[in-house]
């Protein structure tokens, strides 16, 4: 921590605001040492708290070759027989026995589930789980996270630099990206065509042409869907200077409007997919590895996957693993295994999202040369430099965004 | 007290003969186990909720931390920004259980009275009625969604014939959740309508016709009060958890943000922003309506048998 800050000024800003998050963390802890009667209080309470930090579960892994890992559905490559082919030779290679779990529906009630036994450092039943990016920060930030040992990840090195260096975990020791997202506009080609008479759509702004009202969705995640439209008003989203709270009001109060003005009809999470599908939307802020599949399961290029010149939101799910999850080594060799460039384009090609492994793209090329140059899996330097990373939200703030967010959800 | 209503012939209590001391200790050890139910599982989560309900929220340790206070203010907040979900709660409940009153009430006068000469028909007809919870609640209502979906043959045949504007839908409309929430619940009305029916007397009708009242005459004066307890123990049976239904008012089923209703609220502040004390305000609130009116509404419809 006693390193001199870097030259470049957005290095400066995320590592600030790395140690401004450890300042926080530190003084409410002792804060919270202050009264045993406080503490006693806070422990009981539902929000959860940070109460003692926690250590580390004795690991293992040397004596137990087995890991469980909790991931989200369709987030795996899968043959006829239900099998996971890149699991089966991690297991035949390591003699780790892998036991994968889809136990992630949404960030928010998966942590919901878990919370509890995180916040005492407890065991929650897995040794990894693939929360995404904003979540896994919120498990660092609270101390709920084992740090990885790289050494035992020399594969680390292939991570993709766009992923490098985030405020809450700057060496990437504790959330190690699974597989990068990013959010966009999926139209569906033909009735874009037919409503509007354009080809495609060339900006946010086209999501809000009259022809469109009331066909168009959006991501109930709050970072994508308002991260476009703060992008598309010219804020920085990676910045706190430039995302105040301010600016962000003024994308929900905008959201707002769009939604009562009946111009967006659906906000979604996962399920968005079935309204392009049939025909209630015809275009909506989605995530690109879902137009891949659109189209595959359309047996045409029927949907188009347009990202806003004024910049699109990208995100991780991240290998994290609990306090409380005895195998960590085994879990630092699993990632390793998926940080193998031939691995990871064998996986990529089956969830189809952007691959955070360096290398993965030339070793695609051998798999299938169409795949290689799929932007949506191996986007272009071009492409990701319109990529940004929603900036990490402090307490109060997430509190007030999410609850605001949601408000116009319910239309309050 | 307004469960009275849900038991049917009311009254059986008061008929036991007076037990003798040593029987009334025995009936207070059968008791017993009801007795710890009810304080386990009925009355320590409602003193927790209330306790939640009451809470407040400290931020400073950068995520939300809440405390057991004593924050009046949580309800004042609540009612004032969520009120029209609150009111739209009932306004929709109330629909909803008349609707399902009028759908049911010939129906089950019809499975009851007039199919008792065919009682493999009476039973074919119940089991109809029952069928469609064979089915996952959820799965229903989302078939419906399918049906009235904006690119249906139904939605764009209403468009045709004007009875729609090109650019108007059904999915996400209150009519559409009215809709989704009388069918989900129609069962729940039907058959306690039907037990009672069930055992009305035909010769009271007759003698009505023997006395020279028309059938409307009949129907009004001896019919409907004879079914009274049916009407409320099916009425409650409907109202109750329709008031509280985040399903069918979900943008992801039938509603939009247009209809959000009270359990959507209290879904979205438990599960999606953490606010506990708002979502446990609201909860109070919903449980508190429904007992004040449930209470009036059996005072005021309720025979001497009900209650």
């Amino acid at each position: 921590m006693n390193k001199p800050l870097p030259e470049d000024p957005m290095m400066r800003d995320l590592i600030k605001m790395a140690r401004r998050h450890q300042m926080t963390r530190r003084a409410a802890l002792a804060g919270a040492g202050a009264t045993a009667a406080t503490l006693a209080l806070a422990a009981c309470a539902p929000g959860g708290s940070t109460g003692e930090a926690l250590t580390p579960a004795a690991d293992l892994s040397d004596s137990e070759k087995t890991l469980i890992w909790h991931n989200w559905s369709l987030y795996m490559d899968e043959d006829d027989n239900g099998k996971y082919p890149t699991l089966e030779k991690f297991t035949a290679q390591t003699g780790i026995e892998v036991e994968y779990k889809i136990e992630i529906d949404d960030n928010d009630s998966y942590f919901s589930k878990v919370q509890k036994q995180l916040a005492k450092g407890q065991d929650i039943g897995a040794d990894v789980a693939c929360p995404t990016e904003w979540m896994a920060a919120r498990w660092v930030n609270l101390g709920y996270t084992q740090q990885f040992d790289l050494a035992n990840i020399p594969n680390h090195k292939n991570l993709a630099p766009a992923y490098n260096n985030p405020a809450y975990d700057p060496d990437r020791s504790r959330a190690i990206p699974y597989q990068g997202i990013l959010a966009g506009i999926t139209y569906n080609k033909a009735e874009y065509k037919k409503a509007t008479g354009k080809d495609s759509p060339t900006s946010l702004e086209d999501l809000w042409d009259p022809a469109l009202k009331g066909r168009v969705g959006v991501l109930s995640e709050m970072r994508d869907t308002i991260g476009l439209i703060l992008l598309a008003n010219g804020i920085d989203i990676t910045s706190e200077s430039s995302l105040t709270e301010d600016a962000f009001m003024n994308a929900i109060d905008f959201f707002a409007g769009k939604v009562a003005d009946g111009q967006i009809s659906k906000i979604k999470g996962n399920s968005y997919s079935e309204d392009l599908e049939n025909g209630d939307t015809i275009a909506a802020i989605a995530w690109s590895g879902d137009t891949v599949q659109l189209n595959l399961s359309a047996e045409t290029e029927k949907y188009g996957f347009f990202i806003p010149e004024s910049g699109t939101t990208i995100s991780a799910d991240c290998f994290v693993t609990p306090m409380g999850a005895t195998h960590k080594r085994n879990v630092e060799e699993l990632i390793n295994y998926y940080y193998d460039p031939k691995v990871a384009a064998e996986l990529a090609a089956w969830v189809n999202y952007v691959t955070p492994v360096v290398g993965a793209q030339e070793e695609a090329v051998k798999i299938d040369p169409a795949l290689a140059e799929n932007q949506l899996i191996f986007p272009s330097e071009d492409f990701m430099k319109n990529a940004h990373g929603f900036r990490s939200l402090t307490g109060e703030e997430s509190v007030k965004f999410s609850k605001a967010f949601q408000d116009v959800m319910l239309g309050a | 007290m307004a469960f009275a209503a849900f038991s049917h012939g009311g009254g059986g209590a008061k008929q036991a003969a007076p037990a003798s001391k040593g029987n009334g200790r025995v009936a207070l050890l059968l008791l017993l186990p009801g007795l710890l139910y009810l304080a386990i599982f009925f009355i320590a989560p409602l003193f927790s909720l209330i306790a939640t309900s009451l809470q407040t929220m400290d931020i400073s340790s950068g995520f939300p931390v809440y405390n057991y206070g004593f924050e009046v203010a949580n309800y004042v907040n609540v009612v004032s920004q969520y009120g029209p979900q609150i009111f739209r709660s009932f306004f929709y409940a109330l629909i909803a259980t008349v609707a399902a009153l009028i759908i049911s009430y010939p129906l089950a006068y019809f499975i009851g009275v007039k199919a008792r000469r065919w009682p493999l028909m009476q039973g074919l007809m119940l089991t109809l009625v029952i069928a469609p919870f064979f089915i996952s609640f959820l799965l229903r209502t989302f078939a419906w969604k399918q049906i009235f979906s904006n690119e249906s043959w139904i939605v764009g045949a209403l468009q045709s014939i004007g009875f729609l504007t090109p650019d108007q839908y059904l999915v996400g409309t209150p009519f559409m959740v009215i809709f989704g929430l009388t069918y989900n619940f129609i069962p729940f009305m039907t058959l306690p309508l039907y037990t009672t029916l069930e055992r009305l007397d035909v010769r009271y009708l007759e003698a009505g016709a023997d006395l020279y009242a028309n059938p409307r005459k009949t129907f009004m004066k001896v019919t409907l009060p004879l079914s009274m307890p049916g009407i409320v123990s099916g009425t409650l049976l409907t109202f109750i958890p329709i008031a509280g239904d985040y399903v069918n008012a979900s943008g992801l089923f039938l509603g939009s943000t247009e209809t959000s209703m009270l359990g959507n609220v209290v879904e979205s502040k438990f599960l999606k922003s953490y606010e506990y004390p708002t979502a446990s305000a609201l909860s109070v609130i919903l449980m508190g309506a429904i007992l004040l009116l449930v209470t009036l509404y059996v005072r005021k419809s309720g025979t001497d048998d009900l209650l």
